[in-house]
């Protein structure tokens, strides 16, 4: 199966109002033909209405969406180029796995045997070939979610939407159907759109991810870009565990600046920053653990948790309470124990207050 | 889509060209209006003088010429849409002003010879242009909007709006009209003192001596049987759910009864028992010395008869809200050091509060819009509903005072319609979570198990006996005075003339009226109520509250009402419907359309909306989402609303008994009509078939539709 033409996803100042609700305030983003593109963010955020919109399950209340450059504004879901996985697989229980894979060819008008070929053909591609005889019943939840997919790609749509297609798998599962999604959307060039509140999730299927928290977009980027250089402490937070500690910028030069936090001087790796109050992004893992004598800031620690791989730490210490994890070695800390917390500079972020 | 705005527009016009615009005296099929000439078409009788005619031929062409003249869609949309809804508005108007009497409206305006002459009802002309035009003002709706608008969809909802309005509305608004005449003219200020005199809401009967009003012996009866029919109604759910009584199964046959019972039969079975030849009365009088008396025909009666018949209805509600109370909830209450008697009186009674004053109004209700057991039972005991019927059908026919009455029963009844919409609706305890519930219920403390054992059971003997009255009573000779065994009822009401294979039996040609209008009402209701639960669940449209309410109205207004306001509407142009069987079918669709409704809700709600999502996402539209994947998995409430709807067909008679003619009698006044006379034996017999006939349906539509069971593990709708 080969995917001619895979199409690219444009909103143009798009708003979502359910009367006096907003869900969406004025979207611009634009997504590039080929790329698996993951709407990330806490419930509520708008996340899925952006996707619902795409598919043209809703309508915009102003702005324009462009899909594979045409202006679809107004067109409803059944003339849209796209299609869908749904979170409940949405499988038509009445109908065999091939005729479900079929369907939206059959609903085209497409002769019945070229159909069931197609529908064969995508449930090899999801490896489910011989299934089609099955009822979406006799399935187990792993195959459901597999059947879904292939129907939703034997239509060749310019753009495949995926609604968090994994979280009614369990948690084993999911990483394995995530590979196989990502790799068919790979080797088919698929335009994808992928909506998840799961970070690790985001990280792992994306091109690209952005961020959307209460109804707007909050930052757009790689996973590493927002991993390594978060935007606003939000971002920082969601993506990946942080502490986050307020400091002040002292000054800020050529891609470092010196910042104070609890009376000592860091310099940090920054772009140009104006003076005053700022954050300080610490990853747990960056943040090393050690005796009190050690240089750094002290601490006690209130819990320990022992995870066999790594312990975890929670230290109260005069900038607030830091989480710190840090691998098992032979001089491990206990709780109660006094100890001191060596920041790397060049694993610490700045962001705003 | 645009094919579709032209198919319309052809059909429209070649019936506006080809077909008789108003009704034939043979009907449509008997060839007679060819031979005739083309004199009766809309386009010839337009030119040759009922120019009042044109504007539906004109509207469809301008319509027609908009659609291939101007370029940009969104305004030939809105153009199309105005010249549509012109069209319809003028076939209306000349419709209502033109008349058979000629114009009362408008007079000096119309003065011509021809406008005077009036015109018959509309016919098969009429009716296809209208639609046309319904549907190509629809289509246009759902092009000039923001892209939202599926022709399907749209459509569907301006179809059954139309048939709402011209079918539950337009009688309503005649019998409000109809109040208000008095000789000839109209006046507000006669009405008032008529709908408020004393005949209808006197309170005499408190003072002594005198009778109450009819309004307000209706109201005494309706709150007595809401109230007896929820306590009797209450204990037997208790029983049922909180007890390990042994024949549960036994009450569950208890709530199917009264839906294949013709409302009259426990009036009838309990005059064979408790009447003055009774079998319960004669034993007494033997024994006791007792005089025979009438205590049955009156109040107590009625009463005993309407709770009997509605109690089932009650305790199919409060099995629901008893179910509804869970189980974590009790035993929450129980950890808590509360007894078994705190927890019900503190913790489970309070929660069903809302449900046991939604099952007090539906029996207020159903009390309210009893028709067949006051008629057999009422003796002097005059009630709303029958007091309707008399003002009809009685000596002096005086439907002035009808129209009144009938206000005054729909005042109570959409009153009480209101309330539990408005004060229920919000206030809602339902505890179900979705969540599995593993706990028990706690156990009922003894003394109210003895309580509710104590009322249910006997209540329940006492049923069985009134239905064994049914089937005992019909192979009697003569009740009271002769008891040999005879089977003369049966031979003669369903007798066959084997020498000749004709069917000789008295009752045979309201029998098979009655299936054959019941069979196509059936599958008509099913399809407008499923319809209409579809819009109402699965699509966002503007005044969606206002439809839905209107399309539930129909079962606040009581059969009697129903009744006269359709032969006050349909027996004039320009909709005459009256004594023909059409007028039956359509009211069968109308009044049991909300148990459709609900009943597809229901099942609707059960369905993800996803698989909707999913089929449209794929590229199908609307209708093809309904075919395919909707319907198919709606077979169970399929089934539930063609046997519902074709029950309620066969069991119905207050609104039947205006509307029957000798032509199509219905089997229930086919059988009012021999209790009148006094042959109990025939019309105990009749019924008997009759719900034999029903069970017989109930099994055979569950074959034909049943049969194919789903697995329904995905169909359960996951919790956001």
């Amino acid at each position: 199966m080969n995917t001619t033409q895979t199409g690219s996803v444009r909103f143009e100042g798009v708003v979502k109002k359910y009367g006096a609700v907003t869900a969406l305030k004025k979207l611009d983003l634009s997504i590039d033909p080929g790329k698996l593109v993951t709407l990330l963010g806490p419930s509520g955020c708008g996340k899925t209405t952006t996707l619902r919109l795409i598919a043209g399950l809703e309508m915009a209340t102003e702005g324009r969406i462009h899909i594979g450059g045409e202006d679809v504004t107004h067109l409803t879901a059944t003339y849209r180029k796209v299609s869908m996985v749904f979170q409940s697989y949405a499988l038509f229980p009445h109908m065999t796995v091939r005729e479900n894979v079929a369907y939206g060819l059959t609903v085209k008008a497409v002769p019945k045997a070229e159909a069931a070929e197609k529908a064969e053909e995508g449930l090899e591609l999801v490896g489910l070939a011989g299934f089609g005889d099955r009822l979406p019943s006799e399935l187990s939840g792993g195959q459901q979610q597999r059947v879904a997919v292939a129907r939703a790609i034997v239509l060749e749509p310019e753009v495949l939407l995926l609604d968090e297609p994994l979280s009614n798998l369990d948690a084993k599962l999911r990483r394995h159907v995530r590979e196989e999604i990502r790799q068919i959307q790979q080797r088919l060039g698929l335009t994808a759109v992928y909506v998840t509140h799961d970070q690790e999730e985001a990280m792992a299927v994306s091109d690209s991810i952005i961020v959307m928290n209460k109804a707007e977009i909050a930052q757009i980027g790689t996973p590493s870009d927002l991993y390594e250089a978060p935007s606003s402490a939000f971002i920082a937070d969601f993506i990946g565990d942080a502490n986050l500690v307020p400091c002040d910028i002292e000054s800020s030069a050529q891609g470092s600046a010196t910042v104070i936090m609890n009376g000592q001087r860091l310099s940090i790796p920054s772009d140009a920053v104006s003076k005053g109050p700022a954050r300080l992004v610490l990853r747990p893992h960056a943040l090393k653990i050690a005796a009190p004598d050690q240089p750094g800031l002290s601490g006690e620690i209130s819990y320990a948790a022992y995870l066999g791989k790594e312990i975890q730490y929670t230290v109260e210490t005069a900038v607030g309470s830091l989480f710190v994890i840090s691998p098992v070695q032979a001089n491990s800390f206990a709780q109660g124990d006094s100890v001191s917390i060596g920041i790397s500079e060049t694993d610490a972020r700045l962001v705003s207050a | 889509m645009k094919n579709t705005v032209l198919i319309w527009l052809a059909i429209g016009l070649a019936s506006f060209i080809l077909l008789p615009w108003h009704m034939t005296e043979d009907g449509l099929l008997e060839a007679s209006w060819i031979s005739d000439g083309v004199a009766s078409t809309g386009l010839f009788a337009s030119l040759s003088g009922q120019w009042w005619l044109a504007p539906a031929g004109l509207a469809l062409m301008g319509a027609l010429i908009l659609h291939f003249t101007i370029p940009e869609p969104v305004k030939r949309a809105r153009l199309m849409l105005a010249t549509a809804i012109a069209g319809l508005a003028l076939i209306a108007l000349q419709g209502l002003i033109i008349v058979r009497a000629g114009p009362r409206v408008f007079e000096s305006l119309l003065t011509s010879e021809i406008a005077m002459a009036g015109q018959p009802g509309m016919g098969a002309g009429a009716g296809i242009c209208a639609l046309a035009l319904l549907f190509v003002a629809t289509i246009s709706i759902s092009q000039s909007g923001k892209g939202q608008g599926d022709s399907f969809v749209v459509s569907t909802i301006g179809l059954i709006v139309a048939l709402v309005a011209i079918f539950v509305f337009f009688p309503v608004i005649h019998i409000l009209v109809r109040a208000f005449e008095v000789d000839g003219g109209y006046s507000l200020t006669e009405f008032f003192p008529r709908f408020f005199s004393s005949d209808i809401w006197g309170l005499g009967c408190l003072i002594g001596g005198r009778s109450c009003g009819v309004g307000i012996n209706s109201l005494f009866l309706g709150v007595m049987t809401g109230a007896g029919t929820t306590l009797l109604g209450l204990s037997f759910a208790l029983i049922f759910t909180r007890t390990d009584f042994r024949a549960k199964r036994l009450l569950r046959v208890l709530t199917v009864l009264p839906i294949i019972t013709p409302p009259f039969v426990i009036g009838l079975a309990l005059i064979l028992l408790f009447g003055r030849a009774g079998t319960v009365t004669e034993f007494f009088a033997d024994l006791l010395g007792w005089e025979q008396t009438r205590w049955l025909y009156g109040f107590w009666g009625i009463y005993f008869a309407q709770m009997l018949s509605f109690t089932p209805i009650a305790f199919l509600v409060l099995i629901g809200v008893v179910q509804g109370v869970s189980p974590s909830m009790e035993e929450a209450s129980q950890t808590l050091d509360a007894d078994r008697w705190q927890t019900f009186r503190f913790v489970s009674l309070p929660l069903m509060r809302p449900g046991l004053a939604n099952a007090f109004l539906l029996g207020f209700i159903e009390s309210l819009a009893d028709f067949g057991n006051p008629l057999v039972l009422g003796g002097g005991y005059s009630v709303l509903s029958t007091e309707i019927y008399f003002a009809i059908v009685g000596a002096v026919a005086d439907p002035a005072k009808a129209a009144i009455l009938a206000i005054a029963l729909l005042s109570l009844t959409l009153t009480a319609f209101m309330a539990q919409r408005i004060w229920l609706g919000k206030k809602s305890y339902a505890t179900i979570t979705g969540k599995a519930d593993s706990g028990q219920n706690a156990r009922l403390n003894p003394v109210l198990r003895v309580v509710c054992y104590a009322t249910a059971i006997p209540w329940a003997a006492l049923t069985v006996v009134v239905y064994s009255m049914i089937v005992f009573g019909s192979f009697v000779k003569l009740w009271g005075y002769n008891h040999s065994f005879t089977f003369d009822h049966y031979i003669r009401a369903f007798g066959i003339d084997f020498t000749n294979g004709r069917f000789s039996g008295v009752a045979w040609d309201s029998y098979f009226t009655t299936l054959t209008i019941s069979s196509v009402a059936a599958p008509l209701t099913a399809l407008v109520g499923l319809s209409t639960a579809y819009l109402l669940v699965r699509q966002k449209f503007v005044g969606k509250d206002a439809f839905e309410f209107s399309t539930m109205l129909s079962f606040a207004i009581p059969g009697t009402v129903i009744g006269v306001s359709y032969i006050m509407a349909f027996n004039f142009p320009p909709i005459e419907l009256t004594g023909t069987s059409i007028i039956l079918i359509i009211v069968f669709v109308f009044r049991n359309m909300p148990v459709g409704v609900r009943g597809g809700i229901a099942a609707m709600s059960q369905l993800d909306k996803s698989l909707d999502e999913a089929s449209i996402t794929l590229g199908a539209n609307s209708f093809t989402t309904v075919r395919r994947v909707i319907l198919p998995l709606m077979g169970p409430a399929i089934l539930a609303a063609l046997t519902y709807s074709f029950v309620r067909a066969i069991t119905s008679v207050s609104a039947v008994i205006f509307l029957v003619s000798a032509k199509h009698n219905m089997a229930t006044s086919f059988i009012v009509g021999r209790v009148e006379n006094g042959e109990f034996g025939i019309a105990i017999a009749y019924s008997a078939v009759l719900i034999i006939t029903m069970l017989a349906a109930i099994l055979i539509l569950q074959l034909l539709v049943g049969t194919r069971r789903l697995r329904r593990s995905d169909r359960i709708q996951k919790p956001a």
